[in-house]
C-alpha cells in the first residue's frame, strides 16, 4: 500500500497503465495520481496537427483519463530539463557527426531521472508507472529489465540505462499485454484516448527535417563540402556534414549506378564519406558510456546479442570490456550500418543487460 | 480539505446562492422583454445595480456588469485607451499588474499606443511620485490595482488617483483581489473606472462589474444590442448579477462587520506568517502592513512551488504558487521579478489565503504540513529546474 505516480502522456498506452494501477488499487490499497510532462512549448505553428504528447490536446486528454480514473492530476512543466537533456543534445550529437538518440536520452533524464527523483520527493511517492512496454522481474535479489511480452512493442531499447535503485521504484503495468489487448482495454473503459494514432515523430522536429532546429539552435546552417568515398576520391558535394547520418541514403544528389550510403560522418574536416552496400555494415564496433542494469558487467568477456536500433534485431555477439567505459562488440554476422551515438544494447535472451553508446567502428 | 487558496476563488455564500435561485427558476425572463416574466427579470438586475452603486458611492447608471474581472479589464483599459486616442496615445500601468491589464495594454501597443510600466519597491508597491514624473502631454490613461493577486500588496490608490484627477487623466484601477476587503468608495479613491469579480467575494464565477464615472468615455468592446447602456451587449446574466450584488453587499454593506472579519482574518494571516517563518529559508513576499487581511505570501529556499501545491493538495492544503491564472507557466511570477527576486528563487513561491470558514485549527494544521513537505522535498533535493500546475 503505497503512493505510485502514472506518468500520462495523453496516449493509449499511458492511459491503459493508468488504468490498470487505478483498478487495482481496490485490492491493494494504492493512491494512484496521475503526472502529465510538458516537455515543450506547445504554441508553436502547427502544433495543432503533431502527434505529440506536449500538445493542449495531449494535455486535455491526459487530463479527461484521469478524471474518469478519479485520480489526482497534475501538470509538472519539465521544458527546461528537456531543452537541455534532449534538444540541446540532439543538436550537439548531430553537430559531432553523431546519429542522436532522443527518445532514448527523454526516457533516461526526464521520465526516469526527473520524474522518478520528484515523484518521490514531491508526491511522497514509492513508485512510478509507465505505458512502456517492457516488464520488472524480481528474481534472486536482483531487479531484472526483461522484454515485453509483445515482442513488436517492446521498448527495453530505450530503457537500459536503468539502474538497480529506478528499477526497484519502476512500474510497467503494460508488459504482459499486446498492443491489440491495449487498445480492447481502452475501448472497454471508454477511454477517450483509446483510438488515438501511435506517435511516430520525434516530438519537437514536427517535420522530421531537423536542419530547421540546427540552424536555430546553433547557428548551423550548414557549408558544403566534399562526398567522398573510402579513397577520398570526391564524388559530389553536401549540404554540410550535420545533415546527413550514418546509413543515409537518399539526399546524397549521387548517380552512381549503384545504391551508396553515408558511412561515416567527419565534422572536423566537413566530410561525408560514402560507400557500397557492403561497406556499410560492420562485424566489430566500439561501444563508449557502458551501463549494465545489475550495476555490474556479467564477465570481462561475454556472449550476448546486441541491438542497435529499436525494433531491430537481435544478433549474436561477443562482447568484450574495454577500460572502465567502453566495450566492444564482434559480430558473427555483419551488422548493417552501425551509427556512431545509437544506443547499442544487450541482450541474454529475454533480459536486457545494459548497453551504450556506439563510438564507431573498431 | 483545509482550504487555504481564497484568492483563486471563494466558495458562493448560501445567501447569495438564495438570492439567485429564484432567477435562475421561476423569473427566468429576459430583462430586456416587455412582459411580466421579462420584467420580473429586469427588476432584479435594476435591483442589483442600485446595491452595486450605493457599496461604490456611485450611481446605478455608472455600473456597468460584465463576464467578470479580467472582461471589466479589458473593458476598461482598451475601452477608454481608444475612445481617448484622438488626444493621446500613453498609457500609465505597473509591473505587477493582473495579467488581464498587462496583456489589454500590450494588445493596445500593437496598434501603436505607447505604455509605460512603472517600477515597484520589494514590497511591491508603487511611489505615486513615479506616477507624477511618467504622466505627459499624451497620457490618457492610468491602471494601477489596488491590491496585488499574488503577495497581497495594497497600492496607494488614493494618492494615484489625487495625481491623476489633478493632471487630468483617466484612472483605472483593478480592484478585484481588494473588493471583498477594503473600502470601495469611488469618490474617496478618485477613480474613473473599477473592475470587480464576484467569485472572489463569494458570489459566482462569470459575473463582475466595472463602475464607469459618469462622463467618461469608453468603446465598448463587445458588440450587439444596446444592453447596459451601449457599453456591454448580451443578454444579462441576470441570476450572477443578483448573486454578485448580494455578495458584494454581504461583505460590504456593513463596514463594521467587515473590519472585524478583516482583523480576525488578519489574525489568521500572521499566525500563518509566523508558523512558516519558523521553516528554515522562508522568507515573507509583499508589504508587511499594506497588504491584504487573509494573505500571506512566501518564498521557500530550495523547493519548487509547484511540486509543494502538488504535495499540499495530496495532504489535503489547497493552496496556490501564487497566481492560479498562471499557474503551468515555466516563467517565474512577473510580480516576483519586479519586486526584485531572482528568478531561481522566485520558483520557491507558495500563497496561503484564509476566508471565511478559516479557522486556528487549519493553520496550525497546514503549518504542519508545509514543515513536514518541504524538508521531505528538501531532503530529496529536488532540482528547481522545472514548475508543476493543476
Amino acid at each position: 500500500m503505497g503512493r505510485v505516480v502514472a506518468a500520462m502522456s495523453g496516449g493509449v498506452d499511458s492511459s491503459v497503465a493508468a488504468a490498470l494501477l487505478a483498478q487495482a488499487a481496490g485490492q491493494t490499497g494504492d493512491e494512484v495520481i496521475g503526472v502529465w510532462m510538458r516537455l515543450h512549448p506547445d504554441t508553436g505553428e502547427g502544433y495543432e496537427q503533431r502527434r505529440s504528447c506536449c500538445t493542449p490536446d495531449a494535455h486535455d486528454d491526459a487530463r479527461r483519463v484521469a478524471q474518469l480514473l478519479d485520480i489526482p492530476f497534475f501538470a509538472l512543466n519539465l521544458e527546461r530539463a528537456f531543452e537541455q537533456r534532449v534538444i540541446d543534445a540532439f543538436a550537439d550529437g548531430y553537430l559531432a557527426g553523431a546519429t542522436p538518440n532522443p527518445c532514448q536520452a527523454c526516457n533516461q533524464y526526464i521520465k526516469f531521472d526527473e520524474l522518478l527523483r520528484r515523484g518521490l520527493a514531491a508526491y511522497g511517492a514509492d513508485a512510478v508507472a509507465t505505458g512502456h512496454y517492457a516488464r520488472v522481474e524480481h528474481r534472486d535479489g536482483r531487479h531484472r529489465l526483461m522484454r515485453a511480452a509483445d515482442a513488436d512493442k517492446d521498448q527495453t531499447y530505450f530503457l537500459w540505462v536503468l539502474d538497480q535503485e529506478q528499477l526497484a521504484h519502476t512500474r510497467f503495468p503494460l508488459g504482459a499485454l499486446t498492443k491489440p489487448q491495449v487498445r480492447r482495454i481502452a475501448t472497454d473503459l471508454g477511454l477517450p484516448t483509446a483510438d488515438k494514432p501511435e506517435s511516430q515523430e520525434i516530438c519537437f522536429v514536427p517535420a522530421g527535417d531537423y536542419r530547421e532546429l540546427l540552424a536555430e539552435r546553433r547557428g548551423y546552417t550548414g557549408d558544403p563540402g566534399p562526398i567522398v568515398d573510402r579513397d577520398g576520391t570526391q564524388l559530389g558535394t553536401h549540404t554540410g556534414y550535420a545533415h546527413y547520418t550514418v546509413g543515409q541514403r537518399h539526399g546524397l544528389g549521387l548517380a552512381l549506378g549503384e545504391p551508396v550510403f553515408v558511412r561515416e560522418v567527419r565534422p572536423g574536416t566537413n566530410t561525408v564519406v560514402i560507400g557500397r552496400r557492403d561497406e556499410i555494415a560492420a562485424r566489430r564496433f566500439s561501444v563508449d558510456g557502458r551501463r549494465f542494469v545489475a550495476g555490474a558487467p556479467p564477465a570481462e568477456r561475454f556472449s550476448a546479442s546486441v541491438r542497435i536500433r529499436h525494433r531491430g534485431i537481435d544478433i549474436p555477439c561477443e562482447v568484450t570490456l574495454v577500460g572502465d567505459e567502453r566495450f566492444q562488440v564482434e559480430t558473427a554476422e555483419p551488422v548493417w550500418a552501425p551509427a556512431p551515438g545509437q544506443a547499442a544494447v544487450l541482450y541474454d535472451g529475454e533480459e536486457c543487460l545494459g548497453g551504450g553508446r556506439i563510438a564507431g567502428a573498431a | 480539505m483545509i482550504y487555504l487558496d481564497h484568492a483563486a476563488t471563494t466558495p458562493i455564500d448560501p445567501e447569495v446562492l438564495e438570492a439567485m435561485l429564484p432567477f435562475l427558476t421561476e423569473h427566468y425572463g429576459n430583462p430586456s422583454s416587455l412582459h411580466a416574466s421579462g420584467r420580473r427579470a429586469r427588476q432584479g438586475l435594476d435591483e442589483a445595480r442600485e446595491t452595486v452603486a450605493r457599496i461604490l458611492g456611485a450611481k446605478p447608471r455608472e455600473i456597468v456588469f460584465t463576464g467578470g474581472g479580467s472582461e471589466s479589464d479589458n473593458l476598461a483599459i482598451k475601452g477608454a485607451a481608444w475612445a481617448a486616442s484622438a488626444r493621446g496615445r500613453h498609457i500609465i500601468t505597473s509591473a505587477v499588474e493582473h495579467k488581464a491589464v498587462l496583456n489589454s495594454c500590450a494588445i493596445l501597443e500593437r496598434s501603436g499606443f505607447e505604455v509605460s510600466y512603472l517600477p515597484v519597491d520589494r514590497y511591491g508597491r508603487v511611489d505615486p511620485a513615479d506616477l507624477a514624473a511618467a504622466i505627459s502631454e499624451r497620457t490618457t490613461l492610468v491602471s494601477i490595482m489596488y491590491a496585488n493577486n499574488e503577495v497581497g500588496t495594497i497600492q496607494p490608490i488614493a494618492d494615484i488617483g489625487a495625481i491623476c484627477r489633478e493632471r487630468g487623466v483617466l484612472f483605472h484601477t483593478d480592484a478585484v483581489q481588494a473588493g471583498g476587503f477594503l473600502p470601495l468608495d469611488v469618490d474617496a479613491l478618485s477613480v474613473d473606472l473599477l473592475s470587480l469579480g464576484a467569485h472572489k467575494l463569494y458570489g459566482p464565477k462569470g459575473v463582475g462589474a466595472l463602475f464607469v464615472r459618469q462622463g467618461t468615455a469608453l468603446l465598448p468592446q463587445m458588440q450587439g444590442g444596446s444592453h447596459e447602456r451601449q457599453r456591454r451587449a448580451g443578454t444579462e446574466n441576470v441570476a450572477g448579477i443578483v448573486g454578485f450584488a448580494r455578495a458584494l453587499e454581504l461583505a460590504q454593506a456593513d463596514a463594521a462587520a467587515r473590519d472585524a472579519e478583516n482583523a480576525r482574518l488578519a489574525a489568521l494571516r500572521d499566525r500563518l506568517l509566523a508558523g512558516c517563518a519558523g521553516i528554515a529559508g522562508v522568507v515573507t513576499t509583499g508589504h508587511p502592513v499594506e497588504r491584504l487581511p487573509n494573505s500571506a505570501s512566501l518564498l521557500i529556499d530550495g523547493v519548487e512551488g509547484g511540486d509543494l501545491v502538488a504535495a499540499l493538495d495530496l495532504d489535503g492544503i489547497a493552496a496556490s504558487t501564487g497566481s492560479a491564472c498562471t499557474s503551468g507557466a515555466t516563467d517565474p511570477s512577473h510580480v516576483l521579478l519586479a519586486m526584485g527576486f531572482d528568478p531561481q528563487r522566485a520558483h520557491g513561491s507558495l500563497r496561503l489565503t484564509a476566508g471565511r470558514s478559516t479557522t486556528e485549527a487549519e493553520v496550525d494544521r497546514a503549518i504542519e504540513v508545509i514543515g513536514a513537505v518541504v524538508g521531505r522535498m528538501r531532503d530529496a533535493g529536488v532540482p528547481r529546474d522545472a514548475v508543476a500546475s493543476i
